[in-house]
């Protein structure tokens, strides 16, 4: 066991990897000159060169990488081209919005999902299930940005039950951070939902059909401990891979819910670097997703473990 | 469903009852289809604006009414439909072929194997979005670069499909036969290994291009996509975003258009899947 989670921990390495010499390569293969994309639309050419010898872009491609590398496993991820801030710093100011909403969404939607799958399984075939399949269906097709605005303009425009837009941090009470974080929440959580919803029926279904679920409705367990206590147990763990992989949908529906409710998060932040065409910050905050990512599935990898002893590393 | 009960009909009608979902996605498909080739003829010009008939309500004029510069909703609504349907097409063509290749030979060669596999999960581990957002903003926008830059983070989907197929039927008595026969591995992997390839593609064909059309219309809304002079469902939305209020048909009209679209194509995965194969899982 132990030797599994060091296993599963040295394969992250290959593919951080990866993942840094994929997006170094991003800039390189670019065409034009990286200098002048880093610095900008505005900039002149005294910048361009300056910024050409600071980030030692005239130097071998193989040594400027190493120290990209290095630079960036130290946390240093470069310098905003508009406000010369660093863009680790600028991370870190924005952190809490984000952390917040994806935090809230995750909540939301699995606590949903997983009731919603468990019921569907529980009387497949009846009304409610297929309701869940439809609703599984269209919450895949929906983009969070028509989700939002339908819910913004009945919810906080038509009915003022909550905020149209914006974001309170925790600091000013937990009713205003709430408040500001439901229809967010709500909007970006229904593909994660649906996805989730999916994958915990299937689960169920399968489990139900087992013997000891039998045996155990003979033995006269409650219907509610047989469903959470036998069944869903055993579920697990398909519907906590499933989690796994939706994080890569909400760090990319992040990005996009922040921008339909105006939260300043880290999205925002990539969002803005566009139009400023602002490439280190993209740059910082592309490498800094895909750790999280990575990070999240290695501790659902080896939460395996620990939630099913049946599964066993060889 | 028994057979017996039900009184014999034509194939045509016995279809449709088996596969409900097929044809309700396939017709709103085609629908939607017809529409955006048929532009021209069924929409007036989608870029003309009259600053008179700013944020007009839906009428008898303008069916979906008009935006803030006075532009017919409706005709910016239909011509969406062909940067849609045409980044959607493209980007499962280019998936399903580029990630077919790789996976045949990962699949095939343990020593390619290695390599490719780490390469995709670095792939994989970037958010979509983001190496689409990081690619418009080196290349600039422009349709070709919104297409590669969505097709690049699909197409480990395709290969770790393709390959897990691979690895499946490699070692399969028909494939030994050919293999003892002396069959060069190019025939081999294109005759005797690349059909059992050909159902769960199709089905990941659809699903990846229900998924480019949301990511397009992702970016285009956040202004990373199509440059907003294209009357885009995304670009529509984007510079409608402040008269939800006062205008909400500027945002509901080719927002739902959207859902329709991408839930058609769904529809269309899912009676595929049901059809072709079914036992691959959705979206893994």
């Amino acid at each position: 066991m132990l030797s599994y989670i060091l296993r599963r921990l040295l394969g992250v390495i290959p593919v951080m990897v990866v993942v840094g010499v994929f997006v170094f390569s991003l800039l390189h293969l670019a065409p034009g000159d990286p200098a002048a994309i880093i610095a900008g639309d505005t900039a002149t050419q005294a910048d361009i060169s300056r910024i050409r010898t600071n980030l030692g872009l005239d130097r071998p491609l193989l040594e400027q990488f190493s120290s990209w590398g290095w630079a960036t496993l130290r946390g240093d991820l470069g310098v905003s081209m508009f406000s010369g801030i660093p863009v680790t710093e600028l991370m870190a100011q924005r952190m809490g919005p984000t952390v917040s909403l994806a935090f809230t969404t995750m909540l939301v939607a699995v606590v949903i999902a997983i009731t919603l799958g468990v019921l569907a399984a529980w009387k497949a075939g009846s009304l409610l299930d297929r309701a869940v399949m439809a609703l599984a269906v269209t919450g895949f097709s929906v983009p969070v940005f028509v989700v939002g605005y339908i819910m913004v303009y009945f919810v906080a425009l038509q009915w003022r039950w909550l905020p149209v837009q914006g974001y309170m941090p925790m600091s000013e009470g937990f009713w205003p951070w709430l408040r500001h974080l439901i229809l967010p929440s709500f909007a970006l959580g229904l593909g994660y939902v649906a996805l989730i919803a999916r994958i915990t029926r299937g689960s169920m279904l399968e489990v139900l059909s087992e013997d000891y679920i039998r045996t155990a409705a003979a033995k006269g367990v409650a219907t509610v401990p047989m469903l959470l206590r036998h069944a869903l147990k055993n579920a697990a763990v398909p519907i906590i891979t499933v989690i796994g992989i939706g994080v890569a949908l909400l760090i990319s529906g992040v990005v996009i819910t922040e921008s339909v409710f105006n939260i300043p998060g880290i999205g925002r932040l990539v969002v803005d670097a566009i139009s400023r065409r602002d490439y280190p910050i993209i740059q910082g905050v592309m490498v800094v997703f895909a750790a999280v990512y990575v990070l999240i599935n290695l501790v659902i990898d080896i939460a395996y473990s620990f939630i099913d002893p049946r599964i066993r590393y060889s | 469903m028994t057979q017996a009960s039900i009184p014999p009909r034509g194939k045509v009608a016995d279809f449709v009852r088996r596969n409900p979902t097929i044809i309700i996605g396939g017709f709103l498909l085609l629908l939607i289809t017809l529409a955006a080739i048929f532009a021209p003829w069924i929409a007036r010009d989608p870029i003309a604006f009259e600053p008179i008939n700013r944020l007009k309500a839906p009428s008898a004029e303008f069916w979906l009414g008009t935006d803030s510069l006075g532009r017919d909703v409706y005709a910016r609504m239909v011509y969406g439909a062909r940067i849609s349907l045409l980044v959607g097409l493209t980007v499962a063509i280019i998936t399903v072929i580029s990630g077919s290749v790789i996976g045949l030979l990962a699949g095939y060669f343990p020593r390619v194997d290695a390599v490719v596999m780490r390469l995709m999960d670095g792939i994989m581990a970037i958010p979509s979005i983001l190496l689409a957002i990081a690619l418009v903003a080196l290349m600039g926008s422009s349709v070709k670069v919104v297409i590669i830059a969505i097709a690049i983070p699909e197409i480990p989907r395709v290969t770790r499909l393709v390959r897990a197929v691979v690895l499946s039927v490699r070692d399969l008595p028909f494939v030994e036969a050919a293999r003892s026969n002396g069959t060069r591995v190019a025939k081999l992997l294109r005759r005797h290994i690349l059909p059992s390839t050909v159902a769960p593609l199709i089905v990941q064909a659809t699903y990846i291009c229900a998924s480019a059309i949301l990511t397009e219309a992702g970016l285009s809304f956040l202004g990373a996509g199509t440059p907003p002079e294209f009357p885009t469902w995304g670009n529509m939305i984007a510079s409608s975003r402040l008269y939800l209020q006062i205008a909400p048909w500027t945002i509901f009209a080719p927002g739902i258009c959207l859902a329709l679209v991408v839930l058609s194509v769904n529809l269309l995965g899912d009676g595929l899947r049901d059809r072709l194969d079914p036992r691959i899982s959705r979206r893994m």
